[in-house]
């Protein structure tokens, strides 16, 4: 079991023992940045989903290459583009935070301006859909639906995940076969033919659609705070708690947790990323919270339809969801670069 | 030969639980098929008839285990809709989805290996910081925001190609490529991204071998270097990567082929899904599900048989 998880990364650059930092083949902390971006990757568009995961090893072995050039750990400083891209995440989150008190016209009522107003037209910054309903408006109440789902699930996933991951690390044995096994079983389906099948099961409303995202979330976190548990458990001061007469819950808590739970946070923004975009690929297809609710993804399908006299209809909401999700990706990968716990910088 | 049936012992317990799961998800779909097909309107008995036609009538174990049996001969039932067999439907669509896949795969390696070697040739120059950018960008796109800006671009502002639409390759080899350009495209792009930072780090790595220092020192050319030397011994996760893809394309291929509706597995499912067609999304949910795990269990498989360290289980 344990040699098919982390089989498959160590395996892919051969020869090199200096990544072999992990006992048993075990991933440790550190990994690269593409290996970051697979993360979750399995809940999105499937495209990156296991791919980038066996990625780690290559990058990993530069980074331990850099490593052993210096001696020292680079410490990465925040760059203006991170700033610009916590400002833009924060600034879409207050927006959608505030919505109802800041005089935007309804994102509901239709027919209220002339339908298809280009940019800056008549009062109207981004002009108006095919319905004449303010796209500014509509943008930002998109927004609530993107952050919610985006955080929520990928708050949820960590719970469940992260309460699995550290069952199957810590206790290994048959619970970890068990565990594991069963978010293989996840992993073997078509995300978005899961996320689907769910929403089409218990119905399209907010609670749903994060209910969907959150177990496709599920799988790739707990499989990333298995391995990080792995690792922890090996170390001394896990040994020493022990040998002090500390429980395994109490191990658990207070030993294994806070170290664990570091590099899974560094991921979350990566993770939020994939969920809102994840979010947008259902509302596309027309199975995220259902019309008239403005999501960017929706907005992206109705204005599919005018894309040659009113291409603006349709890109207004795909930029600002790309936008979004690359701030997300940027601020998650410098995040996770600053505070990545390096074993083998130690 | 150890690892091979360590491998297949796991991948039946996946099996059996993907099957399970496949069955009962699409049990839980909320309609009732027999309303479907006979309207709201229509009478308990008739009801009843569809169902003991159906075979809905009996238990839920009973209900698996015969379908289980039908999955294995290749029986999914009849489209409660067109009343088509369910296997001819997912038959017809499958080229469209193997092709469109195939030529992600190949858009992606053409585009990424090059690129991959020259950004390892010079870690940090202009070349490398631009395309590794560029990649970072490419993940933050998902298929239906860059699809759409293809189609606007290529179809609508220059009439390249076509907005929608599929024409077989038997019926026309030109026009086929016309209609399957940008969908793979599309479904290519972020695999450009991954595949060029995996092949990039792979090669970074190669490139501080002593075998390279060596090679340098006899006097080949770079380009010898390159692709003779290092290429090769740093396509070990290229290949790991692209292998697990193909198992993870079929469902990315979905939302590709609804923007360009083309008639794929992808395809099918939604639209089945949106007209409750219990069979069709349940055929179509266990084939992508269990071709997946296929996938994965041969470049496991593969693997083994290829490294010598997996194979005596020393990684």
């Amino acid at each position: 079991m344990s040699e098919r998880m982390g089989g498959r990364r160590t395996r892919t650059v051969p020869n090199r023992p200096y990544e072999e930092n992990g006992g048993d083949g075990t991933p440790t902390l550190s990994e690269s940045p593409a290996q970051s971006k697979g993360v979750f990757a399995e809940a999105e568009t499937e495209a990156l989903a296991d791919a980038v995961i066996a990625d780690s090893g290559g990058a990993a072995a530069i980074d331990s290459l850099k490593e052993a050039d210096t001696g020292v750990l680079p410490k990465k400083r925040f760059g203006p583009v991170f700033w610009i891209s916590v400002g833009w995440v924060v600034g879409i989150i207050v927006l959608a935070a505030i919505a109802s008190w800041i005089h935007l016209p309804d994102p509901k009522a239709t027919g209220v301006a002339k339908p298809r107003l280009g940019l800056f037209s008549g009062g109207h910054l981004l002009g108006t859909d095919e319905l004449g309903r303010d796209q500014l408006s509509r943008v930002i109440y998109g927004a609530r639906v993107s952050m919610t789902v985006g955080f929520a699930s990928i708050f949820f996933g960590i719970i469940v995940g992260g309460f699995f991951g550290v069952i199957a690390g810590f206790f290994r044995g048959k619970s970890e076969s068990v565990i594991m096994g069963g978010m293989d079983v996840l992993l073997a389906f078509p995300a978005l033919v899961l996320a689907l099948a769910i929403i089409t099961f218990l119905g399209q409303n907010l609670p749903n659609v994060i209910l969907a995202i959150s177990i496709l979330a599920i799988a790739p976190i707990a499989r990333l705070i298995r391995s990080a548990t792995l690792s922890v458990s090996q170390r001394e001061f896990v040994l020493a708690a022990r040998s002090l007469g500390a429980k395994n819950w109490r191990i658990i808590t207070r030993e294994i947790l806070p170290v664990v739970m570091l590099p899974v946070f560094s991921y979350a923004l990566i993770g939020v990323a994939v969920a809102v975009t994840a979010e947008g690929a259902l509302a596309f297809l027309g199975l995220s919270v259902a019309a008239p609710t403005p999501t960017w993804g929706g907005m992206i399908t109705d204005g599919r339809v005018y894309l040659q006299q009113d291409p603006w209809i349709a890109f207004i909401p795909a930029i600002v969801l790309f936008i979004t999700v690359l701030a997300l990706n940027f601020a998650g990968d410098s995040l996770r670069t600053r505070f990545d716990v390096r074993e083998g910088g130690l | 030969m150890q690892v091979i049936f360590k491998k297949l012992a796991y991948l039946i317990p996946v099996v059996f639980a993907v099957t399970i799961l496949s069955f009962l998800l699409i049990k839980a779909l909320p309609g009732d098929p027999a309303i479907n097909k006979l309207g709201f309107n229509a009478t308990p008995a008739a009801i009843k008839q569809i169902h003991h036609q159906l075979g809905l009538d009996k238990p839920l174990p009973t209900q698996y285990v015969l379908w289980v049996g039908h999955l294995a001969t290749g029986n999914l039932g009849r489209s409660y809709i067109s009343n088509q067999p369910v296997m001819t439907t997912i038959k017809q669509n499958l080229p469209t989805t193997i092709e469109l896949m195939i030529l992600a795969q190949l858009i992606a390696l053409a585009l990424s290996i090059p690129a991959g070697i020259y950004a390892a040739y010079r870690p940090n120059g202009l070349f490398d910081r631009v395309s590794t950018s560029i990649s970072f960008a490419m993940l933050a796109l998902p298929a239906f925001i860059f699809g759409v800006f293809l189609v606007y671009v290529f179809a609508i502002r220059i009439h390249w190609f076509p907005a929608s639409g599929w024409t077989p390759i038997s019926k026309n080899f030109s026009d086929n490529m016309r209609t399957v350009a940008l969908p793979a495209i599309t479904l290519a792009l972020p695999l450009v991204a991954v595949y060029l930072r995996v092949l990039r780090s792979d090669m970074m790595a190669t490139l501080q071998e002593d075998f390279i220092t060596m090679a340098k020192s006899k006097g080949l050319s770079t380009r010898r270097i390159l692709l003779r030397h290092a290429f090769r011994p740093s396509t070990f996760s290229l290949v790991t990567v692209a292998g697990l893809n193909t198992g993870t394309l079929i469902g990315g291929a979905l939302i590709v082929e609804v923007i360009f509706a083309l008639p794929g597995i992808g395809n099918l499912a939604v639209t089945s899904v949106f007209q409750r067609d219990y069979l069709v999304v349940q055929g179509t949910v266990v084939l992508i599900a269990l071709g997946y795990v296929l996938i994965n269990f041969l470049v496991d498989v593969i693997y083994a048989l290829v490294d010598p360290r997996v194979r005596h289980g020393v990684a």
